[in-house]
Parts: C-alpha cells; sequence; structure tokens
C-alpha cells in the first residue's frame, strides 16, 4: 500500500470506485424514471419518498461522485491524447477541486 | 476476444467519454439548477416533455452511457474479480442492452414521446 | 550477530538501524538485524553489510553499484527502488528499514526475485529491433530534432531494472499484461524510423494484454528511478494501436 500513495493512485482509485458506484446506479436512475411513463403521479410519489435526509445525502454523494468521474475522466483523456508534459499532479488537483466545489453548489442548492 | 475487437472497446470508450464529458456538464448544471428549493414530478416533466432537444439530449446521452458503463465494468471484473471468460463478455452485452433499453424508457417517459 | 565491520566502528558506539529483511521463498518471513547507522550510507550498502557481516547466507544481486546496470532493485519500505542509489536518508528517516525483494515477480530466495516474466514479455511485446539494412548499405541518419527521436528521447534510458514492474497494480490485477518497461521498450522502436516491424509490434502490444490496460495509475512514473515515464509511452501506443485498428490494419 505504501507504494501507492501518490496523487495518479488516488486518482485513479476515485475513478474507480465512482465509475463503480455509477454503473451500478444507472439501472436505478432509469427505472425511478420510467415511472412517468404509466403517469407522472408514480414519478411524483417517488420523489416524494426519497425527499428526505437519508437521500439527500445520497444524491449529494452521486452528484460528488459523478462530477470526480467526469474530471477524473477528463484528466485520462488529457494524458493519454494530449502531448505529454509533467502536470499530472495539478490535473489530480484540479479534478479534486472541480469534485468539492460541484458537491458544495448541490449542497447549496438542496 | 481478439486483439484488435478489445482494441475497439477502448476507442469505443474513450470516444463515448468525450460524448459523456458534455453530456454530463449540462447535467450537472441541470441537478443543480433543478434542486433549487426541491424537485417535483411536474417540475421535471414541465421541463421536459415536448421538447425535441431534450429527447435528443438524453437520447445521446443514454447510449452512450450503454456503451461507456458496461466496457468499464468489463475492465473491474477482469482486474478484481478474476472474471476473464466469454461469460464475462457476454454479462457486459447484456448490461448494455438493459442500460439502452432501460435509459431509452425513461427518456420516452420523461419526454412524453410514446404519450 | 554484533561482530562490526573491521575498522568501521568509531570510537563511540554508531547509532544502529533496525533492518527487517526477507528471508525464504513467498512464504518466508522477515529477519532482524542491527547495522551500523553511517553518513552518505546506501540500502545497498546496508544489505551488503549484512551479508558480508552478520549473515553470509543472505542472498541479493547488484553488479555495478552506479545506477547503470539495473539489478540490485529491491522492495524498501513498501516501495521498489534501486538500492544502490537510494540513500537511507532518504527513506529511513526514523531508523528503520524494511527490504524485501521486488513485488509482482516470484522469489527465488531471499531478495532475489525471478525477473524472467519480466524480461520474456520484453520478448512478447516485440522489443527486439529488426532492420532492413545490411552491413552494405549506408548508415541510417536519424535527426535529433526530429519528432519520432524527440519521443524517445528519455525512454531509451531505461536500464531494465524492474522497478516500474513491481509498482505496478496492473501487472499485480492482470498477469498477461506486458508492464510498463516492456511497453516503452516497444514505443521506442515504433519510434524508430529504421525498424521494419511495425506493424507486428503494434498487433502484440495491443489487446487487454498490451497497453489497454494501462489505467494511468502512474506507478511507474513515480518510481523510475531515471525518471523516465512509461505512462507517457504507453499513452503514444495507445492512440498508434487505436489508429491501426480503426484503419482496420491492426
Amino acid at each position: 500500500m505504501r507504494g501507492r500513495n501518490h496523487p495518479g493512485w488516488w486518482a485513479f482509485l476515485v475513478h474507480r470506485i465512482s465509475g463503480i458506484a455509477l454503473a451500478l446506479f444507472l439501472p436505478l436512475h432509469f427505472w425511478a424514471l420510467g415511472q412517468a411513463l404509466e403517469a407522472a403521479a408514480k414519478l411524483e410519489a417517488f420523489l416524494r419518498w426519497t425527499d428526505q435526509p437519508l437521500f439527500h445525502i445520497g444524491m449529494w454523494g452521486l452528484v460528488v461522485l459523478l462530477a470526480a468521474h467526469l474530471a477524473g475522466g477528463l484528466r485520462v483523456l488529457a494524458l493519454e491524447f494530449l502531448p505529454w508534459r509533467d502536470w499530472h499532479k495539478t490535473l489530480a488537483a484540479v479534478a479534486a477541486a472541480f469534485a468539492l466545489a460541484a458537491g458544495l453548489a448541490f449542497a447549496l442548492a438542496l | 476476444m481478439s486483439p484488435r475487437s478489445q482494441t475497439l472497446l477502448w476507442v469505443a470508450q474513450r470516444a463515448s467519454a468525450v460524448v459523456l464529458a458534455l453530456c454530463v456538464v449540462v447535467h450537472l448544471a441541470t441537478i443543480i439548477y433543478a434542486m433549487r428549493g426541491g424537485i417535483s414530478a411536474a417540475e421535471i416533466l414541465g421541463r421536459t416533455r415536448g421538447n425535441p432537444g431534450w429527447l435528443a439530449f438524453y437520447s445521446l446521452f443514454v447510449l452512450a452511457c450503454a456503451v461507456h458503463a458496461p466496457i468499464g465494468l468489463r475492465t473491474v471484473l477482469r482486474e478484481w474479480a478474476a472474471w476473464r471468460g466469454r461469460g464475462c463478455d457476454a454479462a457486459m452485452w447484456l448490461f448494455a442492452a438493459l442500460l439502452a433499453w432501460a435509459g431509452m424508457r425513461a427518456v420516452l417517459a420523461v419526454t412524453g414521446a410514446l404519450t | 550477530m554484533s561482530r562490526r565491520e573491521k575498522g568501521a566502528a568509531p570510537p563511540s558506539d554508531p547509532p544502529q538501524l533496525l533492518v527487517r529483511v526477507w528471508r525464504g521463498h513467498a512464504d518466508g518471513e522477515f529477519q532482524p538485524f542491527e547495522v551500523p547507522r553511517h553518513a552518505t550510507q546506501t540500502v545497498l550498502d546496508v544489505v551488503m553489510h549484512i551479508q558480508r557481516s552478520l549473515d553470509a547466507t543472505l542472498a541479493y544481486r547488484y553488479a555495478c553499484r552506479v545506477g547503470m546496470c539495473g539489478s540490485c532493485a529491491m522492495t524498501v519500505n513498501g516501495v521498489p527502488r534501486w538500492t544502490c542509489r537510494t540513500h537511507v536518508d532518504k527513506v529511513a528517516g526514523d531508523g528503520r528499514l524494511e527490504i524485501a525483494p521486488l513485488s509482482n515477480l516470484p522469489v527465488i530466495r531471499d531478495l532475489v526475485a525471478d525477473m524472467r516474466e519480466f524480461f520474456d514479455k520484453w520478448a512478447r511485446s516485440r522489443g527486439r529491433f529488426d532492420g532492413g539494412n545490411t552491413r552494405h548499405d549506408e548508415f541510417a541518419r536519424v535527426a535529433p530534432a526530429s519528432t519520432e527521436r524527440q519521443q524517445v528521447e528519455s525512454g531509451i534510458e531505461c536500464i531494465g531494472c524492474g522497478v516500474c514492474y513491481s509498482a505496478c497494480d496492473s501487472v499485480a490485477w492482470n498477469p498477461d499484461y506486458l508492464g510498463p518497461a516492456a511497453l516503452l521498450r516497444a514505443w521506442t522502436l515504433v519510434n524508430d524510423v529504421r525498424d521494419t516491424a511495425g506493424l507486428e509490434r503494434l498487433r502484440a502490444v495491443s489487446g487487454d494484454a498490451g497497453c489497454a490496460s494501462c489505467h494511468t495509475h502512474l506507478s511507474c512514473t513515480e518510481r523510475c528511478p531515471k525518471q523516465l515515464s512509461p505512462t507517457a509511452g504507453i499513452a503514444g501506443l495507445k492512440r498508434a494501436v487505436a489508429l491501426a485498428a480503426l484503419k482496420g490494419t491492426l
């Protein structure tokens, strides 16, 4: 584990964990929105059911994971497709800052 | 799976990533905008129903997800669960189909394209 | 166990390093030693002291002692390093060292890792130069400022120590993965204008065993003692392989 303690590896771990979580969340997300196919009232009922602190925390977590996966993904694309330069630690820091900023914006909107 | 197919999976994942990057920026902005004061079905559907722009956007978004997520999960299963055979590849095709079907169903539901 | 190197003991007792050294095979264990602490002491100096003065049966590998041959790499306090140029000051501020063989490779005995798979993968990634010229042809002229030459400016300095391979989690999680050093070697040859095996090499380094399995952990780049970036070379391979796959030539 000690050999892995550097920004590139942490950026990878966040990207992988957020990717797994988002992939597993997607079917649930689609199922919930699909409720509207039968009646808008069914979607509304679901939304009211999720309107409680536990779900708010969960939603906040998902927004942070989505923002982290987006920023981390752009970091990977930059490393793979742009001319190589010594900026990978900066990229990881910018990605982390973006995820936190998105989480803050969402928390303020809650 | 041949190395060429594996390479094309890599290409598909990067290409879908570029599409998703744009979609997710819009999605995050919409989420944060919509969350102010709480969300309701009426508010969501009022924004999306009968709007061909959102229909096109969410269709593209869902299909890019259906490409991107299973390729990533395949790598995770190979590396962290040591599931490397054809069964894993087949499961990922199924997962892609599930995401595309459930996702498009959701898109049609919220844009009202079917009703 | 406490016999001192002849002439090495200063008048007062020097501070001691607490050194735990891997003994045996994969199922071995760490054995503690106390080694006199000296100024400008390298990790290899510590290992040599143990073998020469404390336990002659310790197996380890080194040759040049000046960072050229790439044979002395070991895992030092959990991080793969070239031991001949790793100062104790830098890695053991608290006076403790844990020295193990390189990970991701079978252990032969003590600190000696079996490098066979590491070098076999260089061969599998077509790390051999294939030229089309004979001794009767003119010398090839490679302009130092050309893009291809610039791309491999650092990659050709690889000493094959295995530090990157040992640091790489893609190797740990995907036993077929060719690894950073072999792929960086392939990248230097892909850019060699004299080489004639371009397409075959791209095939060899493509797919799940090749460059597609690099997830930019950057551990290789972080740990390379020569400060090379295999990640950069692998990114180049990814682009070249993807282009060939899209063109249908792969």
